[in-house]
């Protein structure tokens, strides 16, 4: 995790404020849906935007502490670890979000192809 | 043969207690006249505390229903005084008459003591006793409104600690330096006015009042200093009378309270007397605990074959039943000559233990903060138990001191020896419970509550009889299955209900701070849950957390598999029109909608729009006069009809005109669950409302309201709730029942469900069609709430201006 992976650079994504506090936004890169959310702590968090149970929009789930539960099926994810959590197994890509100094939102994504 | 005559003068708690005993013993001896001032039987007084501070409802603290009275066959005599006893004559004179008497009780405990200063009589100023004075200070906390308690004893902190829950803002005046000084001493005093404080009760120590003004009404309090402190409501709790007046009159030997001797008789020889109003060597006693014992000893001399036992005067504990306030003391804990004491400390946990001793023995013990050790202490200090000098060195950390680390709960009753006692207030011991547990089989608290009284009164010892119930039986234990709202809390959706408006709880946070919530924001299960309870308690005030409803709610259309949503738009009572229908096929064609379909509930569905279309489809849809369905809520969901009288041949009235008017008048509430209802014109019943939420079948004398149907994972007819011959009374009645769901149901409880937990169709009745008044309330009610709630969320969205960042992606800005 330190360092950055060569084909990896720090996007630019959106103000904190863009994103509702408890809620999320959603971002579409390369094809791949991603999913960024904002905890009440403000702290933010970026997964990729597929429920592992059947594919299910988590951008759309109930966020809680640091958790997703997912709108479809209510499997519950660890927003920084991308882990299912209970009884359930599963996996989700996980990508380096924080928020910089000014308040805007920076994502760690593959470089453009 | 002609039983003998008993009179009881008081249906309080010794007078209850004692009925138990004697008809326990014998249910035949006596022909039983009960009189009580209070227009009501015996409940448990002590709990008045958690009524008046929201944690209980009175229903839950009377223990002498009047069933029992009934099946017991005795004469109830209820809001009736006894003005006098005619000794000579054996008689006694009520209100409404005379009654003779064999044998006469006096239970008729004591009355709260109002200081005499000027002002007293004034509206707003009242004792702490009944359920009047109760429902007095409940009725008193309106927002911003001040109480002042005069008195900072036990009783005075309880109703302080109450009102403050219920946002008061409070003042105590207490005369002497600290507060409960009979019970505490200055340090625990000082714990205890902390952790008031901390609560935001303001404390006024060594405050002599002076006078109480106001027009008419309370308007304040002066003190002897000359501070003024405003006030619309002031409770005086300074202590309690022995209530002897009739007993004096009567010319019965008094002192403070009625003299008897140890079985409980008077200096006349037919009349006995128990509880708060006795005097016995000298001892007025304030507390169940001897009272109970009284009661017992009085129920077996009246039964004179079983007459054995003698009262004894016996020490009594203390505890504050304020919630989060761990406080008891017992014995004498005065300093004096030949006197130790063993003081503990904890300050960052707020603990203070001190023991007394004389000589060998332990004589008083106070506990602050952790009180888990008080019942072991009092046991020691009854016994006048001899403490070795090595048990000394440890006693302070009481009975779980093994090697210093204190043991689990469990492992502490089972050190405990079998007379320990266990309930204060009944005199229970260990050995009694477990028992009780071993020959009757019993595996519940509610069991060993009925069999042995442990747990009953005061309820703090509730947790320890659980511990000995999960020591006795193991893993056959089931600790008792409170229906949690989630893991995120104890509490049941009952107590949440019920907390958030006598607490005047308005947010989602506030309920958690409050209400001790064990997560910091909550999950996916409680936060709707809270959300809707807020929602429907404060209509008006509180402001919808939109990212606590599930994603169909907070964007106002459903989710489907794919993660693209279905729209329905509301078709009133099941009518369109071809603009309506146009407008669809153009938006259908617009959006590329995938699919279109009728659903079960006589309206269209259009299924597999993508979310960044969602507000351009309602923005058309608007545009045509529709408006949302809310085929996705926990709300008003479709008003199903058949045509009815304007064209079926066999209807009876205007079934799809009244499906119309309910579904405007109720559309857009929120619900506890989806709410479903159905007009049919007559009963072959075309419209299915007999399976339906709320149906109405219309007849040829009027309309039949159905409700408590259900046609999903459980099928099942509705019950027949009343008939009405009006469309004006067909509504209020739908509303009325909508609104008491709305106020009782818990979240996901649909109205089949709510109904069969308050005890069926027939309590809605008595609710709703028995009880005109609170029907018209409950329908006034609902109108007031729906003033907040009829905006097209469509609309809403589709201005653009709520939620606009639901509906847009993100870009990447390089
Ligand atoms: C669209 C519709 C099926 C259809 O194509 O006809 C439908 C679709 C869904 N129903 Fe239904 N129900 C539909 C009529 C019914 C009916 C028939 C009726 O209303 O007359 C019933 C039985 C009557 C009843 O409610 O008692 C019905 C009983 C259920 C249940 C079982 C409820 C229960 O308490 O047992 C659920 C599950 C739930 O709510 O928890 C459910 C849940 C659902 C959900 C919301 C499933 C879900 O959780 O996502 C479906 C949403 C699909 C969507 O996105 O639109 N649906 N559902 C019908 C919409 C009616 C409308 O116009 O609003
Ligand atoms: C708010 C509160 C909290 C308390 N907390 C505790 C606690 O935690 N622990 C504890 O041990 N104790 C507590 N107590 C004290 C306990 O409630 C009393 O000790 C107990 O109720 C006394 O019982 P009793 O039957 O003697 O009198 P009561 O329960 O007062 O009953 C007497 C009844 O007699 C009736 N009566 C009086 N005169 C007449 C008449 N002339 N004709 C007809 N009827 C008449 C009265 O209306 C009353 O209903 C508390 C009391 C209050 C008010
Ligand atoms: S019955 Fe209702 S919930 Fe089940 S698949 Fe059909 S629409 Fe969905
Ligand atoms: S798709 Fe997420 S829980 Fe089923």
């Amino acid at each position: 995790m330190d360092g950055m992976a060569p084909f990896e650079r720090w996007f630019d994504i959106c103000e904190l404020s863009d994103i509702p506090v408890r809620g999320s936004r959603r971002l579409e890169k390369d094809g791949m849906k991603i999913a960024i959310f904002r905890t009440s702590d403000d702290r933010v968090f970026a997964v990729e935007n597929r429920c592992a149970h059947k594919g299910g929009p988590l951008s759309e789930g109930i966020v809680h502490d640091c958790a997703v539960t997912c709108p479809l099926h209510n499997w519950v994810y660890d927003l920084s670890t991308g882990k299912a959590q209970g009884g359930d197994e599963g996996q989700i890509r996980t990508f380096p979000a924080e928020v910089r100094d000014g308040g805007r939102v920076h994502l760690r994504l593959a470089m453009a192809s | 043969m002609s039983r003998e005559k008993l009179v009881i003068i008081g249906a309080g708690m010794a007078a209850g207690r004692f009925l138990e005993h004697l008809l326990d013993a014998n249910p035949d001896a006596y022909d039983i006249t009960l009189f009580n001032a209070e227009p009501r039987g015996t409940y448990n007084r002590i709990m008045l505390s958690p009524v008046l501070s929201g944690e209980k409802s009175y229903e839950e603290i009377v223990t002498h229903t009047d069933d029992w009275y009934a099946e017991q066959g005795i004469t109830c005599r209820f809001g009736e005084r006894i003005i006098s006893v005619d000794r000579a004559n054996k008689t006694v004179l009520g209100e409404k008459g005379i009654v003779a008497y064999d044998k006469l009780v006096i239970a008729t405990g004591s009355s709260p003591f109002i200081i005499p200063m000027p002002g007293h009589d004034l509206s707003g100023v009242l004792a702490y006793r009944d359920l009047e004075d109760t429902n007095g200070m409940i009725d008193a906390c309106q927002p911003g409104a001040k109480a002042v308690v005069i008195g900072g004893g036990l009783l005075g902190l309880e109703a302080a600690a109450g009102l403050r829950l219920r946002g008061m803002d409070v003042t105590v005046l207490h005369l002497m330096p600290t507060l409960m000084e009979r019970q505490l001493d200055p340090s625990a005093g000082y714990l205890l006015e902390k952790e008031l404080a901390d609560r935001g009760i303001e404390i006024r120590t060594g405050a002599n009042s002076k006078e109480i003004y106001g027009d008419g009404k309370v308007e304040g309090i002066r003190l002897e200093d000359g501070t003024d402190i405003p006030a619309n409501l002031i409770v005086m709790a300074v202590g309690i009378r022995p209530s002897i007046a009739i007993a004096k009159e009567a010319g019965l030997d008094v002192g403070r309270g009625i003299l008897v001797d140890c079985k409980m008789k008077t200096s006349d020889p037919s009349i006995y007397s128990v509880g708060e109003c006795v005097e016995f060597e000298g001892n007025c006693y304030g507390l169940v605990a001897p009272l109970f014992d009284q009661a017992k000893v009085l129920a077996n001399a009246l039964i004179a074959e079983a007459d054995d036992t003698d009262f004894v005067h016996s020490e009594t504990a203390t505890k504050l039943k304020v919630t989060g306030v761990d406080l008891f003391s017992a014995g004498d804990f005065a300093d004096g000559e030949g006197r130790d004491e063993i003081v503990f400390r904890d300050p960052a946990r707020g603990i203070y233990k001190r023991l007394v001793l004389e000589g060998d023995k332990l004589v008083g013990a106070v506990l602050y903060g952790e009180t888990a050790d008080g019942a072991w202490f009092f046991d020691k200090i009854k016994k006048g138990e001899e403490i070795g000098a090595e048990d000394r060195a440890t006693l302070i950390f009481g009975q779980s001191y093994a090697g210093g680390s204190p043991l689990d709960p469990m492992a502490a009753v089972a050190a405990l020896p079998d007379e320990a006692e266990i309930c204060g207030c009944n005199g229970i011991s260990k050995g009694q419970i477990t028992q009780a547990i071993d020959e009757k089989g019993l595996s519940d608290v509610e069991g060993v509550r009925a069999c042995t009284k442990a747990s009953g009164s005061c309820g703090t010892c509730t947790g320890l009889v659980e511990s000995l119930l999960a020591w006795k039986l193991g893993d056959a234990f089931a600790a008792p299955a409170k229906n949690a709202v989630c893991g995120c809390t104890e509490l049941g959706h009952d107590e949440v209900r019920r907390l958030i408006v006598s607490q005047r709880l308005k947010s989602v946070p506030a309920v958690m701070q409050e209400l001790s919530w064990k997560t910091s924001c909550g999950c996916a299960k409680c936060r709707p849950a809270l959300n809707y309870y807020l929602l429907a308690s404060w209509p008006g005030e509180y402001v919808d957390d939109n990212q606590s409803r599930f994603i169909n709610e907070r964007v106002h259309a459903n989710i489907q598999k794919d993660g693209t949503y279905s729209v329905v738009p509301r078709a009133w009572g099941g009518v369109t029109t071809a603009a309506e229908l146009r407008a669809v096929a153009d938006v259908v064609d617009k959006y590329d909608i995938p699919m279109v379909k009728y659903t079960g509930g006589q309206r269209i569905d259009m299924l597999g729009v993508k979310k960044e279309d969602l507000p351009g489809v309602w923005a058309d849809l608007n545009e045509a006069g529709m408006v949302s369905g809310h085929a996705y809520g926990k709300s008003l969901r479709t008003v199903k009809t058949c045509v009815g009288s304007e064209w079926c041949r066999v209807g009876t009235q205007d079934s799809t005109g009244l499906g119309i008017k309910l579904e405007k008048l109720m559309w857009g509430s929120w619900t506890p669950h989806k709410v479903k209802l159905a007009v049919s014109g007559c009963p072959r019943n075309c419209a299915e409302a007999t399976c339906k939420d709320i149906g109405v079948v219309c007849v040829d004398s009027g309309y039949q309201i159905h409700i408590a149907g259900a046609a999903g994972m459980e099928v099942r007819a509705t019950d027949h709730l009343t008939t009405v011959t009006t469309e004006e009374e067909a509504i209020e009645m739908c509303a009325a029942v909508l609104q008491a769901y709305r106020e009782q149901g818990f979240y996901l409880e649909r109205i089949y469900k709510w109904t069969a937990r308050i005890g069926g169709a027939e309590k809605v009745h008595e609710l709703i069609v028995d009880d005109v008044e609170n029907r018209k309330a409950l329908f006034e009610r609902f109108k007031y709430a729906q003033q907040f709630s009829q905006d097209d969320p469509w609309a809403e969205r589709a201005s653009g201006k709520v939620d606009a960042h639901e509906f847009k992606t993100l870009e990447l800005v390089e």
